[in-house]
């Protein structure tokens, strides 16, 4: 089972919480901009839910 | 019939924590019974980006999760009062909740200015999705607005309506905007960004009285000047929403006091084993700076603090193997909060009110910038303009003081 992860790039503001939250997921990359990986293994779902609750911006969804 | 678990305040700590119920394994009924008449949605965009575009409940409402489908949510509905020796609390349509467990998350409200002639139209303050809507309608480009306070909110509605075309002065009693938490150079520094965008500020001063019959046409300062006023917001401070837990023996003095479990504290210090507050109106110390109680009214707090109560109640009510000795585990949450005013993009983590030295540590003031905040020479915060990669590399740091 691999879970889509979605964010919503005309809302993220690139704060990167999410990144504390599933760090095999999201990054920021030399520019302090988030990158993050589409797609991953139904084993990272509670770490994106838990990001998912600490985004700001309400900006990221896992697409099922 | 089992008896709910019944939380009070159906915004975002009473969402997260019916969220952690569910995910530490309580399967049983839970009542969330709210004031407002929506379903949790996010605070933050109402002073920022949703505050300049579209002010609806879709824009900012929270998702909500299957788990938490079967929640009975009571909306528009405010608790009055709580009896915590027979175990409910009742609303306002008189109807009497009984609950196993009681979770206050009750949040905050807006502090109002109290002058001899308040009662006029045209006076706003940003706490509800309702006030945002109200404000937004008379942000019109033009129009003159006042703002009285220059903390982070005062700010951020001060950039937003700047933004939207309207005249903007702020009205503060302190010498910089936001000095208090974030000090005298890094505060200088917005406030001169500010300027540069056309906001006025006028510091070290106060409103003494409103001038107008049905609606504010001005301002009365303590200087003697007065403004011209068609829009006044008032951004001063917040009262802990605890007025439904008098005549209980809650420790409710500025906000409720708990332990280290999210557990309300009695009067004489004894501990409620099954009343518990979250969020904004918890009053409590965090390991990682010392001893002392504090409310703390930063986003990332109704989320943590409801996590720990989703462990220790949950563990509780199912009798799990970990109970009680979840209580032994230190909850020690690291505050972060964040904040956009015009093209400042502000992160910071930590507790920086706490500081008895600042220094910048990173870029340039004039630019993107980093300042630690050190207390007896330890960092207990820090908080940049961008960079935040930096800032961010620091957390780890302050969240390990607790060990
Ligand atoms: C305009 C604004 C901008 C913000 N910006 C930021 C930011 O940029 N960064 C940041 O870190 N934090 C920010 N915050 C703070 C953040 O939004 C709060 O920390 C958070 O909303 C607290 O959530 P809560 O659930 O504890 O309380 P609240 O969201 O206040 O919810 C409490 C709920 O309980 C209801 N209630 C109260 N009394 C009763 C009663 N007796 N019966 C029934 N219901 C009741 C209230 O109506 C409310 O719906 C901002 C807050 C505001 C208002
Ligand atoms: S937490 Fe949200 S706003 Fe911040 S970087 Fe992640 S997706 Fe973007």
């Amino acid at each position: 089972m691999t879970i889509k992860i979605d964010v919503d790039m005309t809302k993220c503001q690139h704060y990167g919480q999410c990144v504390f939250e599933a760090p095999n997921i999201f990054r920021l990359n030399n520019d302090d901009k988030l990158e993050y990986t589409a797609e991953a293994d139904d084993s990272e779902r509670a770490n994106v839910e838990a990001a998912i609750d600490v985004c700001p911006m309400q900006a990221i969804f896992i697409v099922d | 019939m089992t008896k709910p678990v019944v939380i009070v305040g159906a915004s975002m700590g009473g969402l997260r924590v019916a969220e952690a119920l569910r995910r530490f394994g309580y399967a049983g009924p839970i009542t969330a019974i709210g004031d407002e008449p929506y379903a949790p949605y996010n605070r933050p965009p109402l002073s920022k980006e949703v505050l300049a575009k579209e002010v609806s409940h879709e824009a900012v409402a929270f998702a909500q999760r299957p788990a938490t489908e079967d929640v009975n949510w009571v909306l528009g509905t405010r608790v009055v009062s709580a009896d915590v020796d027979h175990k409910t609390v009742t609303d306002s349509n008189g109807e009497t909740h009984a609950y196993s467990a009681l979770i206050a998350a009750t949040g905050l409200r807006p502090k109002r200015l109290q002058v001899p002639n308040g009662e006029l139209a045209g006076r706003h303050a940003v706490r509800t999705l309702d006030d945002a809507i109200g404000l937004r309608a008379a942000l019109v480009p033009g129009a003159r607005v006042v703002i009285l306070g220059a903390g982070f909110i005062g700010c951020e509605v001060a950039a937003t309506a700047r933004k939207l075309g309207c005249e903007v002065t702020v009205v503060a009693p302190g010498a910089h905007p936001i000095v208090r938490p974030l000090g005298v150079e890094l505060a200088k520094e917005i406030q001169r960004r500010h300027e540069a965008e056309g906001v006025r500020f006028l510091m070290k001063t106060t409103i003494t009285d409103l001038i107008g019959t049905a609606r504010v046409e001005g301002v009365q300062l303590d200087s003697g000047e007065q403004l011209d006023c068609d829009v006044l917001v008032e951004a001063i401070g917040s009262h802990a929403n605890t007025e439904w837990l008098e005549g209980t023996d809650i420790d409710i003095a500025d906000g409720i006091l708990t332990d280290n479990a999210m557990r309300a504290i009695r009067t004489d210090g004894t501990v409620h084993e099954d009343v518990f507050a979250i969020g904004d109106v918890a009053k409590f110390a965090n390991p990682i700076f010392d001893e002392v109680a504090r409310r703390v009214e930063h986003w990332n707090i109704p989320t943590d603090t409801a996590k720990r109560v989703g462990q220790v109640l949950g563990a509780k009510l199912n009798s799990a193997e970990n109970w009680p000795s979840v209580l032994d585990e230190q909850f020690a949450p690291v505050p972060s909060f964040w904040s956009d005013q015009f093209e400042m993009h502000i992160l910071a983590f930590g507790l920086l009110a706490l500081a008895d030295d600042i220094k910048l540590i990173a870029g340039e003031i004039e630019g993107d910038c980093v300042f630690g905040y050190y207390r007896a020479g330890t960092m207990v915060g820090v908080c940049g303009i961008g960079l935040r990669s930096t800032v961010q590399s620091y957390r780890a740091a302050i969240g390990s003081l607790a060990s």
